[in-house]
């Protein structure tokens, strides 16, 4: 397979995960096309579906509180497929600033979000927002006040986590679709927040 | 059935058993409480070696306090973490023991 045509020697990860894939296409598990159309419908998932959701629990109180009850049957209640994993939403508020990690590799909500971004996968995020979040957060520029708690969220096990940001200040009665304009993945994540617009 | 409820005051076991397990290290030893009872779901421990994972085992939101998980926090007093455990993770909250049990 010419995965790794660029380069002349595989690293270990690489060689072990080409002997993987290999050895699952040979048995019949699956094909090679299924491998490539899986990383292609993979490939194509943005935070923009996360967007979306947020917006619509911005602008519509039933459709907020079913999301923070049941968040997988929440979002296939809008079309969205959810896939194995069950999605937990968390709201931050004035009171509390929530933030999601993967302290043990790198699950993310991809259904919502797609592929994480390099830092989200790296050792330090994984290691210190544990261990000292609010740095953490002020290296992404977001300092949360004291009398805010700071909640981190580990997805170890079958969950995964979208948080819910605080709605911008000066958006009321703003459109689903402009409002979702402004939810950045990041702020799903929780290390930034919404600026509130220009008014 | 899940063996604890929401509330629950419940230790993680400080065990370091070989192999794929999904309880981080700085949590085993550390006591916090009951936040959600999730459901039951498929053992990962055995999923990860091509086994069934059953029967399923139950799965549990517990939340800690930071400055119980880590003696030099520095951060707010009323920050915590959430962390997904399975139900054979945990054991209740022994207030007299003294001494944090060890098993290999």
């Amino acid at each position: 397979m010419p995965l790794n045509s660029n380069e002349s020697i595989l690293d270990h990860y690489q060689a072990m995960e080409l002997a993987v894939s290999q050895l699952l296409i040979e048995k019949g598990y699956f094909t090679e096309s299924d491998m490539f159309a899986e990383i292609e419908a993979m490939a194509k998932r943005t935070s923009e579906i996360g967007a979306k959701v947020v917006a619509r629990a911005w602008a519509n109180e039933e459709f907020r509180e079913a999301l923070l009850v049941d968040g997988t049957e929440a979002c296939e209640s809008i079309g969205i497929v959810m896939g194995p994993t069950r999605l937990m939403v968390v709201e931050s508020t004035e009171k509390v600033h929530n933030v999601i990690v993967c302290t043990l590799c790198s699950c993310f909500p991809r259904m919502l979000m797609g592929v994480p971004p390099d830092w989200y996968k790296s050792e330090s995020y994984r290691s210190r927002v544990v261990r000292e979040p609010r740095k953490v957060l002020a290296e992404f520029g977001t300092k949360v006040s004291l009398n805010t708690d700071v909640r981190v969220h580990d997805n170890t096990a079958d969950m995964r986590y979208l948080v819910l940001p605080k709605r911008p200040v000066g958006t009321e009665g703003w459109s689903e679709e402009k409002l979702s304009a402004l939810v950045t993945r990041d702020s799903m994540i929780g290390v930034r927040v919404i600026d509130n617009p220009a008014s | 059935m899940a063996l604890f409820m929401p509330g629950d005051q419940v230790t993680v076991r400080k065990a370091f058993p070989p192999g794929h397990v999904r309880t981080p290290y700085y949590i085993r030893g550390k006591s916090g409480w009951v936040q959600k009872v999730l459901g039951s779901f498929a053992n990962p421990e055995e999923l990860a070696y091509g086994r069934d994972g059953l029967p399923k085992c139950p799965l549990y939101r517990v939340r800690f306090m930071q400055s119980n998980v880590w003696t030099d926090y520095s951060g707010g007093q009323g920050d915590t973490v959430d962390v997904e455990l399975y139900e054979h993770w945990l054991e209740l909250f022994d207030i007299l023991r003294k001494k944090e049990k060890v098993c290999l």
